[in-house]
């Protein structure tokens, strides 16, 4: 086995039959991030020792006979705002460093390791996620494995390196208006960002709490689908997440792409396109014959609701620390939260009066289709340190704006999932978009896609 | 060079709300400051009925 590039799946059917250990496993994942994370950046922390200790307890259950789960022996990361069980939660500061480790794993990480998996670190990232950049000036940028010089998108940009560079097969990260879309586009992998609610958020570090997903990154459609199934479920301390029974979306994926009605997006999510988005948009709704365009109504409006409401509670949550430790922060996320605890909050008070209308009029649109698909990014990954690109002809920040595509989808909390097109020089990615609670539906026109070979994670040259 | 008009603003809004801003943020400030109320714009400008609520619901 290739296992710098194997999937999750062909490691934990591995090591479920036994052909190869728990241990090996994780002192090649282990040698792996040695050797690359110089070059990309990913990891905050290499939790080493608490993998290879997990390693041996699984290797001695299969010894005794026990079932490890489907994901026994893959090693995973996660962004560094999950908490873990030891190390202070950073969520890509300097001041959080000064914060008591973590008591106890997050959710989603405990269930990751139920299901077999090994936690094998914690990942760089923008900082408090205020970015889609993956820039940090305190830990170094993330770096891009198919182009060392360029942005892995953000805020997840070490979950993206990490995955994308064959560091790990899976990782963890957050999404409130595209950090897991902007960076599995960039660097060229699969990314879910489950329904607003769908997965318990506790002990992580938040963002906006109206807006924060978690989801994961994977180099395959099935990889994603077994780690999504894995973390279902609510949790009594998240009030956000549902109490609804988990529904399973593994064994849903041959079913592909048929009897589903696929439409592509118009209008707003057109506009701006970089030449590369527009030949990957069409390649992938060539492939599943998606003929008809739907225009998603006030999608501007429901963006600028979504920066509104992300930046008045972004504000909100680290006043204080502004207040005190303005100096702390990287210069570009204090001066928006700045100018951000300044707007009077009336404001951001319509923006969620607008948020359930424009929820009902998408639910309308869903009456018609079953998937809608869109850009992920105006474009390829830009140049680590580009302040500023060209977006309709309009001069735009890159910080604030490659999540142009993602903003008004995450406003309402559709599921999506961010396909990776391979194209060259670099890949570029596409959302498929789905009803609340219909990840299954996201999922398996993901499939279909990687199927066709339309959608591949490509393997960078290392 | 032209004060920015968002300035003032800036200045009294830092000191009724002990924002920390030094002299040399407020560009950035402004600027951010500025695209956020383009935004607000947008959004003060849609006509919602008195009874619409908003999309967060706290149940007791």
């Amino acid at each position: 086995m290739d296992q710098a590039w194997a999937s999750a799946s062909e490691i934990a059917q591995a090591v479920n039959a036994g052909t190869i250990s728990a241990k090996s496993v994780i002192d090649e994942a282990l040698a792996v991030i040695t050797a690359r994370n110089p070059l990309l950046n990913a990891f905050t922390a290499v939790t080493d020792a608490r993998a290879r200790a997990r390693a041996q307890v699984l290797d001695s259950q299969r010894a005794q006979g026990q079932a490890l789960g489907p994901l026994a022996g893959v090693p995973f990361a996660v962004k560094n705002l999950f908490d873990v069980k030891g190390i202070a939660t950073l969520a890509g500061s300097k001041i959080n460093r000064d914060l008591p480790p973590a008591s106890r794993d997050s959710p989603l990480i405990e269930r990751l390791e139920a299901a077999g998996g090994i936690l094998v670190g914690a990942l760089n990232m923008g900082e408090y996620a205020y970015d889609f950049t993956g820039e940090n000036m305190h830990y170094g940028p993330s770096r891009n494995p198919h182009d060392l010089n360029r942005m892995t998108g953000g805020s997840s940009g070490g979950s993206g390196g990490a995955v994308g560079g064959g560091l790990v097969p899976l990782a963890l990260g957050s999404d409130t208006n595209g950090s897991i879309r902007v960076p599995s586009s960039l660097c060229g992998i699969f990314g879910l960002k489950p329904t607003y609610g769908r997965l318990p958020r506790n002990r992580t570090f938040p963002f906006v709490a109206s807006l924060d997903h978690l989801g994961p990154f994977a180099r395959s459609v099935r990889d994603l689908a077994l780690a999504y199934d894995a973390m279902q479920g609510a949790d009594p301390e998240d009030p956000v997440c549902v109490a609804r029974p988990a529904e399973p979306a593994a064994a849903l994926l041959e079913r592909g792409a048929d009897g589903l009605r696929i439409a592509v997006a118009g209008g707003y999510f057109q506009k701006g396109l970089f030449p590369e988005a527009h030949v990957a948009l069409d390649r992938v709704a060539a492939a599943l014959h998606a003929n008809t365009e739907v225009d998603i109504p006030q999608a501007a409006l429901a963006r600028s609701a979504a920066y509104l409401i992300s930046t008045v509670e972004g504000a909100s949550l680290h006043l204080d620390r502004i207040r005190k430790r303005a100096k702390d922060f990287d210069p570009a996320v204090r001066d928006r939260f700045i100018a951000a605890a300044m707007v009077p909050g009336t404001l951001a008070v319509k923006a969620q009066k607008f948020r359930r209308l424009f929820q009902a009029e998408l639910m309308k649109l869903f009456e018609r289709v079953d998937v809608i698909l869109a850009p992920a990014t105006p474009c390829t990954a830009p140049q680590i340190g580009q302040k500023t690109f060209q977006v309709g002809g309009v001069e735009m920040p890159v910080r604030a704006n490659l999540g142009l595509y993602t903003q008004p989808i995450s406003f309402i909390g559709l599921p999506v999932v961010a396909v990776p097109i391979p194209l060259e020089p670099l890949p570029i990615g596409i959302q498929i978009i789905a009803a609340p609670w219909r990840e299954d539906a996201a999922l398996r026109v993901a499939y279909a896609l990687e199927k066709m070979r339309v959608a591949a994670a490509p393997r960078p040259e290392f | 060079m032209t004060r920015d008009p968002l300035d003032d603003f800036i200045d009294a809004a830092a000191r009724a709300l002990a924002l920390p801003v030094e002299p040399d943020w407020k560009p950035a400030v402004a600027a951010n400051l500025r695209a956020t109320l383009e935004h607000a714009a947008c959004v003060e400008a849609l006509t919602l009925p008195d009874d619409a609520e908003p999309a967060p619901v706290f149940k007791a």
